[in-house]
């Protein structure tokens, strides 16, 4: 599969046309804006926090097909997770799309491994993680607008 | 004289390379463009034989190095028709021009609830430094709307003069959508409310014959980068009665005539303005920039490019969903655009695969995208050395993106 396949695969552009967990949570306890200035990506993100595990999380916004597919993967891959677990897919996930393609690391991210073409493109690596660190700084409570510049 | 475009390309030595692996197509000259090797040569010869610092050595080799880059001075005055020598000041570019303006012009001019006018098209440069004017001095800024095609409002610009309008700072050509100005007449309306006009003509002056005195502007300003020339310098044309009353803007060496702790009196013009060491290798490439564009004739360019921008267009608006912001009659070669429901980042990774460098984004205008309700576009722009080919390319990588988004 050439970069450009990989990176536009059928799963990255199903979830960009039709994200799931999409729209405002009204009973988040955490949420969170996200601004990537150079492209114009924009993202909100709601978290339900119950006991320490991600109940559910939602987010709406616009962007690119790889910051919608990944904000869309990352709600979906979360919902059940433990901070301690959200904290290491959180570390896979970085490590994946800024090095690529490594077995365990795969294994371990499971269908997220579909963003590993990212890597290729140095200058898409923050459109892929700008609703990551959103959720980072959503949980954290900082009270800072998240900006990937 | 004619002039056989597709020869020219063999100039530019970095357009011979691959992108990706596929022949490389620059389509991004509005961002900066390529030189050629004749403006490579000058600045690798200046620096092997005739570096030395100017204004000041008694030896031959700086009277070299200033006659040199004195020359350049006087080449840029013919070259955009201006009256005086030393209404050329050196810069670092476009922006360094305009801050001069705001700082010394305007700093010196306006004052509490003094009004500035700029337009919705402007480049963040020609609007971030007339607010910091207005938050030092506490003048208002006001804002000519543009149409719905992207051009300038005349109506509404007319409507914004009060007696307390103090300067209008246009762009000559716009750089996300591409429409040229009706500067002549905007100038014309601001004179007569005995108002100065600065020109940004960052994306005007490598595009077509510019003359200074017949467009009878205040200030105008531009960058080498944009003009085949090195980056980290530019020119600000002002007038001459006009530059003589501003304050200096930078203090240091070379602008002064006399310094003691108790007095300083400051060089003459043009020297008042350039303090400091300036960048003389990158004034000396721009000049052999200006002669190379003085060989391919400013008019010959302007034709080539017009026609460029007809073919593009016409092929462009046949790829279904594709949508171009900014219709002006009058253009420079800049074709914005958006497709349904593929966002500009995604075009430009796709294009970038076929061997295509396009800008994606907000281009630095972040009121034009407001303006037409896009987050960003993807912009294509031409320099001499496009050719129907680099369009084609485009085209059909376009019908790549709708392929895999099928
Ligand atoms: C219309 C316009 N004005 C000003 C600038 C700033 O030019 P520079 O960055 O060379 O100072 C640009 C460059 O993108 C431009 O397109």
């Amino acid at each position: 599969m050439s970069g450009l396949r990989e990176l536009y695969q059928e799963v990255i552009i199903d979830h960009s046309r039709q994200p799931r967990n999409f729209g405002v949570l009204l009973d988040a306890n955490h949420h969170k804006e996200g601004f990537n200035p150079l492209c114009g990506d924009k993202l909100k993100l709601y978290v339900v926090e119950k006991n320490g595990v991600i109940e559910k999380m939602q987010f709406e916004g616009s962007g690119c097909a790889i910051s919608v597919a990944s904000a869309s993967l990352m709600t979906e891959v979360m919902r059940g997770k433990t901070r301690a677990e959200v904290e290491a897919i959180f570390n896979d996930f970085h490590q994946l799309v800024t090095h690529g393609h490594n077995a365990d690391v795969e294994s371990r991210l499971g269908k997220l491994a579909v963003l590993a073409g990212v890597a290729e493109y140095p200058a898409r690596v923050k459109c892929a993680t700008l609703a990551w660190h959103t959720l980072k700084a959503a949980i954290a409570d900082d009270p800072q607008a998240v900006s990937t510049e | 004289m004619m002039i056989d475009f597709m020869t020219l390309r063999a100039d530019f030595p970095l357009l011979q390379q691959k992108n990706r692996g596929k022949p490389l197509v620059y389509l991004d000259s509005g961002a900066t463009n390529q030189k050629p090797q004749s403006v490579i040569d000058a600045m690798n010869q200046y620096y092997i034989s005739d570096n030395a610092n100017i204004h000041r050595g008694v030896y031959e080799l700086s009277e070299r190095a200033t006659y040199q880059y004195e020359k350049v001075r006087h080449d840029i005055k013919e070259f955009i028709n201006a009256a005086h020598t030393e209404e050329i000041i050196f810069t670092a570019g476009t922006t360094a021009g305009i801050n001069l303006v705001a700082q010394s012009y305007g700093r010196s001019k306006l004052k509490v609830l003094d009004e500035i006018i700029v337009s919705a098209m402007e480049h963040h440069s020609n609007i971030v430094p007339w607010q910091l004017l207005a938050e030092q001095v506490g003048a208002n800024l006001r804002v000519v709307p543009i149409t719905d095609n992207g051009e300038m409002d005349l109506e509404a610009y007319e409507k914004l003069f009060t007696a307390r309008t103090k300067i209008v700072a246009i762009a000559h050509a716009s750089n996300a959508l591409g429409t040229i100005n009706p500067l002549k007449q905007m100038i014309q309306i601001a004179h007569a409310h005995n108002v100065p006009v600065l020109v940004d003509g960052a994306q005007a002056f490598p595009h077509m014959p510019v003359d200074v005195q017949d467009l009878d502007c205040d200030f105008y300003t531009f960058s080498s980068h944009k003009a085949y020339g090195p980056t980290g310098v530019g020119v600000l044309y002002g007038k001459q009665k006009l530059l003589e009353k501003m304050p200096p803007y930078q203090g240091g060496g070379d602008m002064i005539e006399s310094v003691t702790f108790a007095r300083t009196t400051y060089s003459k013009l043009p020297f008042k303005f350039e303090a400091g060491t300036p960048n003389i290798s990158g004034v000396i490439g721009f000049g052999a920039a200006i002669r190379y564009l003085q060989q391919v004739g400013m008019q010959n360019i302007a034709v080539h490019e017009a026609e460029l921008l007809a073919y593009a267009t016409q092929q462009l608006v046949t790829i279904p969903g594709l949508k171009i912001i900014g219709t002006a009659a009058e253009k420079v070669g800049v074709i914005s655009f958006v497709l349904d429901g593929v966002h500009p980042h995604d075009i430009g990774t796709i294009l970038d695969d076929h061997g295509i460098a396009v800008r994606a984004g907000h281009h630095c205008a972040m009121p034009v995208m407001e303006r037409f309700n896009v987050p960003a576009t993807v912009r294509a722009s031409f320099g001499l050395y496009n050719t129907h080919a680099d369009i084609d390319a485009l085209v059909s990588g376009l019908k790549d993106v709708l392929r895999l988004f099928k």
